[in-house]
């Protein structure tokens, strides 16, 4: 047997070898799974599993969200939960005191009853001996003797039994196995005996003289059920001398009848208490919820801007304390609002206030400086100039008064966009035609490029209007004679106009800063150009009317780019630009043309592909510097997505040529709009067309990335 | 020039400074002024002084500019010209909604208020015998009247020179900037605010209902036109 075990031990590892699970780890895998798994969802096994285990969850969710999201399921279970635990622990302690309660009683009655029988059994032998001594003359005589002994066992049976009434019964069963010599076994009122006498208690009986008991079924010879009973058993000496085994059987019947309906009432009142708890609790908790629940009502409802809700409050307890402390800082907040919505509206009628009254007086002066303007012909040179003067200086006065004024009607929140569907070109189209005048002066050439298609937007033609008007009188008062490019794209959901120049450009941090009010990159420098200093932070507060973004780049000496994005529809928020904000002839993208064609790579085609080298090349001068290595560039994003460019101010400019060239590993801009340059990255993969529809000055005047522009300030007198 | 002719303004404003400055340039300029400065003599003087075009600054004391407007078109369709210190939208429709047919905002040129109130006044200088149908209606461009199956309807000069203008062209689709320019006389784009009040004005009169206009027919995205006759 043994040998066969271990030769079979290894046949069966064999098949076992080859399962990818053995029992250990599975079985910790399932703990884990049930530990954490099953609600958590932190299933780290293979996709099968994990996929069974979102079946499985499935429809456990809603279920788990109400469990989240409801205090009172939460609490009202728990309680259900805890009583349950107590009552049953309760239970079963007091159902084992009484069960040993009732057996402790029986069980003395019972040992008396049968000692007393196994005394009246002894009594009996001897009687019978002695009887059989006297007939047989003292001679025991072997061939009758058994014949009596049978005889006998069977009326001490019955004898025995009968002053039991159906109290107890009464077995006899030879010692052993042994039933040789005749004595089977008896039993009175159709017991079955050797069934009803558990082997275990025979055993012991059989090596001793003493009574043993055990608890025991007895089981009947006729259809009757069986019945739980104490059996209490000794060993005897028959007539004979001969031991024998006999044995009381007490039924537990009515003791088991009372256990049982000890159970039936305590599971009832359990129940009743469970169930009782559970509802007290589900009250309890109900109070203290459904003023919480009311007050994060009437906070969303505030929230939502209906700040006459107020809680109702009852009582003084912590409750009404809560409802009150709730009450007041919700009239708090009102009266707050009230105010500054009071101040907003005087803010409004003073700014609307002070446009008349100013202007009222300013339209006299004007008319008047204007009559004396006509005339000056008739003065004397000093008067003319005078009047000339007086004329210019008044349209200054009055740009910049409608400047302050729109810019205060912004600060108000009096700035309202009438948003229609236009075609961007129209704009773009008469600021061109409205610059030209001074782009002529200036010697100055505006190219549009991108005006091939609609470029639709909702828009605000005025507002629009006024924004492209001053970048581009911006580009052209600053491009110091270059050609001025109005790049317009459309591409998603947004439309972006670009204006470049190649001026003078910014230097780092002024990107941001272009858009200050009465910023000027050198305050020394005379203002000849003669703007008010807020074009384009009212250029800036339009763009954001729209949900659009007005964003600068610029380097300096390479010139500078302005880029107004604009969603196409006025509800819908921008996610990237059409165009890159910086452009593709910037000084660094030229950089990195050039190395890209030193690479020997087809540096237009994709970027995934044979470009990857040449990026790689750049990378190797960042990795010198620490920068770490490159992350992988996507290529996948569609090229509307311009992460770079964040709402508002957002802007970058190209710090250094020397920094500049560093480009994948995205941490050499001044600000953090840095993350841009993947999607730029994807945008210029759209370069291949740049010979085409793109737009280089052609001028041979346009500094190159020269060092001579580096101490060249980067002037950039924003003005009107 | 011929409009000389026809050059009375009254001048409605308080203030007194501006109200002299504008009398002296619009004197220079061939004009006869007139002045009053309360917003509830307005009336009265315009009853008396019976001008070609009113100047009507909107901020009065007494009754406010919107409120004169409105008295004065009630009683005739004289051209009437807003001063507004406000160009924000809500005045400026109001305004136009009481019955302006203009505005210019403070502070403006002297030629620049010239040439509106030149633009107002020009179109009576044009008597040509002409009849024109738009949709149900029959226009008498000399005799100023515009009928519909015999019954007159009562337009102002400025709703009826946009009504002509329309009519002249019934295959055309007018933009707002256009109408501005042939009917307002802006030489720029300028507000297209003037055009939709003003058809919307013009609508309530000549149209049968006009939740459904016929007359003048929008285009969208683009204009107007005018109805099919």
């Amino acid at each position: 047997m043994t040998r066969d075990s271990a030769a079979a031990a290894p046949g069966r590892s064999g098949p076992g070898a080859g399962r990818p699970v053995d029992p250990g780890p599975s079985g910790s895998r399932w703990e884990r799974l049930l530990e954490g798994g099953l609600l958590h969802g932190g299933v780290q096994g293979s996709p099968v599993l994990r996929l069974f285990m979102r079946w499985v969850r499935r429809p456990l969710l809603p279920v788990m969200r109400l469990w989240r999201r409801n205090i009172q399921l939460k609490v009202v279970a728990t309680t259900l939960l805890m009583s349950l635990g107590v009552v049953l622990l309760l239970g079963f302690v007091v159902i084992g005191q009484v069960r040993n309660g009732l057996l402790d009683a029986k069980v003395k009655a019972s040992q008396s009853q049968a000692t007393g029988g196994f005394a009246a059994a002894k009594q009996k032998a001897d009687e019978a001996a002695s009887t059989t001594t006297g007939d047989d003359g003292g001679t025991p005589a072997d061939g009758r003797a058994p014949q009596n002994v049978i005889q006998w066992m069977s009326d001490l049976v019955k004898s025995l039994s009968s002053g039991g009434q159906g109290a107890f019964d009464v077995v006899t069963l030879p010692v052993g196995g042994d039933s040789g010599s005749g004595r089977g076994p008896r039993a009175s009122g159709l017991v079955d005996p050797s069934a009803s006498v558990p082997e275990a208690l025979r055993q012991r009986i059989d090596g001793s003289t003493a009574a043993a008991q055990s608890y025991t079924r007895i089981v009947y010879s006729s259809d009757q059920g069986s019945q739980p009973a104490l059996v209490i058993g000794k060993q005897v000496n028959d007539p004979n001398g001969e031991p024998y085994q006999l044995y009381y059987l007490f039924p537990l019947t009515q003791e088991e009848k009372s256990l049982s309906l000890v159970k039936g009432t305590l599971a009832t009142a359990g129940l009743f208490v469970v169930v009782l708890l559970g509802a007290i609790a589900w009250l309890v908790v109900r109070q203290v919820v459904t003023p919480v629940r009311m007050a994060a009502g009437i906070a969303e409802r505030l929230s939502a801007g209906r700040l006459q809700e107020r809680m109702k409050v009852t009582g003084e307890d912590d409750i009404a304390r809560l409802g009150e402390a709730f009450n007041k800082m919700a009239q708090n907040l009102q009266l707050k609002i009230n105010q500054l919505e009071e101040l907003s509206r005087m803010q409004r009628r003073f700014v609307s206030d002070v446009s008349h009254e100013l202007r009222t007086p300013l339209t006299t002066v004007r008319m008047a400086a204007d009559v004396i303007h006509d005339a000056r012909v008739d003065f004397d040179p000093v008067t003319a100039r005078s009047a000339e003067l007086l004329a210019d200086q008044l349209d200054r006065f009055e740009t910049l008064l409608a400047d302050l004024l729109e810019i205060s009607r912004f600060d108000a929140g009096a700035a309202a966009l009438e948003a229609d569907a236009i075609d961007l070109r129209e704009v773009v189209r008469r600021v061109v035609s409205g610059a030209e005048p001074l782009a002529e002066r200036k010697g100055t050439r505006i190219v549009v490029i991108g005006d091939q298609q609609p470029v639709v937007a909702e828009a605000d033609a005025r507002r629009v209007e006024r924004v492209l008007r001053n970048l581009v009188v911006n580009a052209v008062e600053h491009g110091e004679g270059e050609d001025v490019v109005v790049k317009l794209a459309a591409a998603g959901g947004a439309v972006a106009v670009a204006v470049r120049d190649y001026g003078v450009g910014l230097k780092p941090g002024e990107a941001t800063r272009v858009f200050s009010r009465f910023w000027r990159a050198d305050p020394a420098r005379a203002r000849t150009t003669g703007g008010t200093g807020l074009g384009l932070s009212i250029a800036l507060e339009d763009a954001r009317l729209h949900g659009g973004w007005l964003q600068a780049w610029g380097e300096p000496g390479g010139g500078s780019q302005f880029r107004l994005t604009l969603p196409r529809t006025a509800d819908e928020p921008l996610r990237g630009s059409p165009i890159p904000l910086e452009p593709p002839d910037s000084r660094r993208n030229r950089e990195r043309d050039t190395t890209d064609a030193q690479d020997a790579a087809p540096s237009d085609g994709s970027d995934a592909g044979p470009a990857a080298p040449a990026r790689t090349a750049t990378a190797a001068t960042a990795t010198a510097t620490g920068r770490g290595p490159i992350p992988p560039l996507t290529t996948a994003e569609p090229p509307t997505a311009d992460p770079t460019a964040l709402p508002g101010n957002g802007a970058r400019v190209v710090a250094r040529p020397t920094a500049g060239a560093p480009r994948p590993d995205g941490t050499d801009g001044t600000d953090g709009t840095d993350g841009t340059d993947a999607p730029d990255e994807t945008e210029e993969a759209d370069e291949a067309e740049r010979p085409d529809t793109g737009y280089r000055p052609d001028t041979g005047s346009r500094p190159d990335a020269g060092s001579e522009d580096t101490h060249r300030q980067g002037e950039a007198s924003r003005g009107r | 020039m011929m409009s000389f002719m026809k050059g009375r303004v009254l001048v409605v404003d308080d203030d007194t400074a501006l109200a002299e400055m504008l009398g002296i340039v619009l004197r220079g300029e061939g004009f006869e002024p007139s002045f009053v400065a309360d917003g509830d003599k307005a009336l009265a003087a315009f009853r008396e002084s019976k001008p070609d075009l009113v100047l009507l600054d909107l901020m009065l004391p007494g009754r406010d500019g919107i409120e004169v407007c409105r008295l004065i078109r009630a009683e005739s369709g004289v051209p009437i010209v807003m001063l507004t210190a406000k160009s924000d939208t809500v005045d400026v429709v109001v305004g136009l909604e009481s019955g302006a047919d203009d505005y210019i905002v403070k502070p403006f040129k002297p030629k620049e208020l010239v040439a509106r109130i030149r633009a107002r006044l020009r179109r009576s200088e044009e008597p040509a015998p002409e009849q024109l149908a738009i949709g149900d209606l029959v226009i008498d461009v000399a005799g100023h009247s515009v009928k519909r199956e015999g019954q007159s309807i009562a337009l102002t000069p400025l709703e009826f020179d946009l009504l002509v203008a329309l009519a002249r062209k019934p295959w055309q689709v007018f933009t707002r900037e256009v109408l501005l320019e042939q009917v307002w006389g802006y030489r720029h784009a300028a507000d297209t605010r003037l055009v939709n009040v003003h058809v919307q004005r013009l609508r309530s009169k000549v149209e049968k209902d006009p939740e459904k206009p016929e007359i003048v027919v929008t285009v969208r995205g683009v204009g107007y036109k005018a109805g099919p006759s």
